[in-house]
């Protein structure tokens, strides 16, 4: 395994039976370290949320191999699948945040999901989070009192708050204005150093793409490039 | 709320939440609980002032073997039996003493011009024993002509003349050509079978019902000797008696079978039993519409929390969760109005209709059931919730 912390072989990937099926995804080969950044470019519909659903344990690998934090994904069962889950960190294009918790709510959820706890530190590591991400204010509004930005924010530390080992995020900063986007990203980059948490993302911005220690483009379901720098 | 949810749970309390969130959806819901609760509970009360109706006369025999017809439904719905059947029952070992009863109807028209119905049992007055303590004492009394006991409860009854009766006065009153006097009160409370009730002595009866012979009783009542069994002076019985249009039982087994009779011959006994079947049904379609919806509503937020590693137990722990919640909010308003519900129906009915610690469980626990059934069911629309579709 190495200093990998994802490696897919020969990866490829179909949607739809029959006359109807279609390769998404053709020969994938990739090895990404642990505590890099690493940024999936291409046109729409070249597979990148694809590749990252395929890499996040939501999708089923049936043809070619992903290995995830060591494991196979390839016939994994579905115990396996919510245990590796649970190690990792989604940060979504959409905020996908529940409408009846309040920020510290959501952000609990991201850490009640490994069980057990001291409630009293899980609600100061909530809170925690939410101060880096400037919504000390806002912590116990529900997201129908959050701008769109806010909302994203609140994801974001949702994702991050139980320390996953990898962040996989698709298009995360659409919803952020350029200050905070760029805030989140640093934010993930400093976590690679620090504790070596891997981030793979989905994204155009330029002012990020500076950010990234190596950058993929896809176009049909191909690699065409694979940068870095 | 919330915070003693979440000690509880150990986790944050999302069903209650959930629930609470859309406020409307949430009254709606425990509103149709309560209702469906309120139906069964009424459906119940009834049944229950029925059951104790059919089997409150039993109250006042002391006998252990009751011998009827077989073409007799119940007790005060019976046919005739020879009264040489209660000859023949007093030469079986075991058997220390047996009596006749005589039931009737009687109509009495009140001094308003209303007509009731007065259930009348005629008595051997010289076997007292065959009546319970509280009416033996009186029943020799019975022995002058055309005296009765009348019921407390009797419907219509001026409230002082039985004030009256009670303190140890007289009531005379009219009823087909006869003069009755009662001389003394029972308190039975007849309910669903008649208006009210009086006992009397079998000469009195014959008096009174003139179509009625002394040689066809309804009943024979029997007392064993001590320290005989009830079954083996049943078999006995049933060796010796002649078989015809006979039915040989025991006091409690007569009272269960009656029972069973109008729960399940009548119409009303059936009636009853579908009512509450309905209520069931109305609770819980009304459940998992709700939870069903709620589960629709949810799908992005659930298939989130899968992707985060959320497995299957946690999302039916939230739909549970959310079915004891309605269950527990809807028995609470349901069991509040019935029980004021109850307290209208005995004040204008006179009917037996009492809420009790066995019916209030039962329709508590049923209310459970009902509602994680419903539950279960509404967690099918659970396997929507995709992750993949996230992105
Ligand atoms: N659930 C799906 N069913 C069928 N085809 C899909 C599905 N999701 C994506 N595709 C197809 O797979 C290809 C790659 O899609 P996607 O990974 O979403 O691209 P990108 O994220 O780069 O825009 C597209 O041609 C798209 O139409
Ligand atoms: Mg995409």
């Amino acid at each position: 395994m190495g200093n990998a912390s994802i490696t897919t072989r020969g990866l490829n990937h179909f949607f739809g039976k029959g006359d109807a099926r279609k390769q998404a995804i053709f020969d994938v080969n990739l090895e990404i370290e642990r505590g890099s950044l690493t940024i999936l470019m291409g046109p729409s519909g070249s597979g990148k949320t694809t590749l990252l659903t395929l890499i996040g344990c939501l999708r089923e690998v049936s043809d070619g191999s992903v290995s995830v934090l060591g494991h196979e994904l390839n016939n994994a069962d579905e115990d396996l699948l919510v245990g590796l889950r649970r190690r990792l960190g989604f940060i979504f294009q959409a905020h996908n945040l529940h409408e009846s918790l309040t920020s510290t709510q959501n952000v609990l959820m991201g850490l009640q999901v490994h069980g057990g706890g001291n409630p009293q530190k899980q609600r100061d590591a909530a809170h925690h989070i939410l101060n880096l991400l400037g919504l000390a204010d806002r912590r116990d509004y529900l997201p129908s009192n959050l701008s769109g930005g806010q909302k994203q924010r609140v994801a974001v530390a949702r994702a991050l708050v139980s320390n996953p080992e990898i962040i996989l995020a698709d298009e995360p900063t659409a919803a952020l204005d350029k200050e905070s986007g760029h805030k989140v990203v640093q934010m993930l980059k400093s976590l690679g150093k620090a504790r070596g948490t891997t981030t793979v993302m989905v994204t155009h911005a330029p002012r990020i793409l500076e950010m990234a220690d190596r950058i993929i483009t896809l176009e049909d379901g191909h690699i065409v490039s694979d940068q870095r720098q | 709320m919330s915070h003693l949810l979440t000690i509880l749970f150990g986790r944050l309390p999302i069903g209650w939440l959930q629930l609470t969130h859309s406020r409307g959806r949430f009254f709606a819901a425990v509103a149709g609980v309560a209702f469906a609760n309120l139906l069964v509970f009424m459906q119940l009360g009834i049944m229950g002032a029925l059951n104790n109706s059919t089997v409150a006369p039993y109250d006042i025999l002391d006998a252990d073997i009751i011998l009827s017809s077989q073409d007799g439904n119940t007790l005060t719905d019976g046919g005739h039996i020879p009264r040489a059947r209660m000859f023949q029952a007093l030469g079986v070992a075991g058997v220390s003493d047996a009596s006749a009863l005589f039931i009737g109807n009687l109509p009495f028209t009140l001094e308003d011009g209303s007509s009731v119905s007065l259930l009348s049992f005629g008595m051997d007055v010289a076997k007292p024993l065959f009546a319970t303590p509280a009416i033996a004492t009186s029943l020799e009394k019975l022995s002058l002509e055309n005296t009765v006991l009348l019921d407390e409860g009797t419907r219509g009854m001026p409230k002082d003349v039985i004030a009256e009766l009670i303190d140890g006065g007289q009531f005379r009153f009219e009823t087909g050509g006869n003069t009755l006097t009662a001389i003394g009160t029972m308190d039975v409370g007849v309910g669903f079978l008649a208006d009210g009730m009086m006992i009397m002595s079998d000469q009195s009866f014959m008096r009174v019902f003139p179509g009625r012979s002394s040689g066809a009783p309804n009943h024979i009542l029997i007392r064993i000797a001590d320290g005989v069994s009830n079954d083996a002076v049943v078999a006995r019985l049933m060796n010796t008696l002649p078989s015809g249009n006979l039915r040989i039982q025991t006091k409690s087994g007569s009272a269960a079978n009656d029972l069973a009779y109008m729960a399940t011959e009548r119409p009303t006994g059936v009636i009853f039993g579908f009512g509450v079947f309905m209520g069931l049904l109305v609770g819980l379609v009304i459940v998992y519409q709700v939870l069903s919806t709620d589960v629709a509503d949810h799908l992005r937020e659930y298939a989130t929390f899968k992707a985060m590693g959320y497995g299957q137990s946690f999302f039916l722990g939230i739909v549970f969760e959310e079915a004891i919640i309605l269950a527990l909010f809807g028995f609470i308003p349901g069991i509040l109005v019935s029980l004021g519900l109850y307290a209208g129906l005995v004040s204008f009915t006179g009917l037996p209709v009492e809420m009790n610690a066995g019916r209030a469980l039962l329709v508590f626990f049923g209310t459970l059931m009902a509602c994680s059934l419903s539950g279960a069911i509404a967690t099918r629309r659970l396997a929507n919730a995709d992750p993949a579709d996230l992105f």
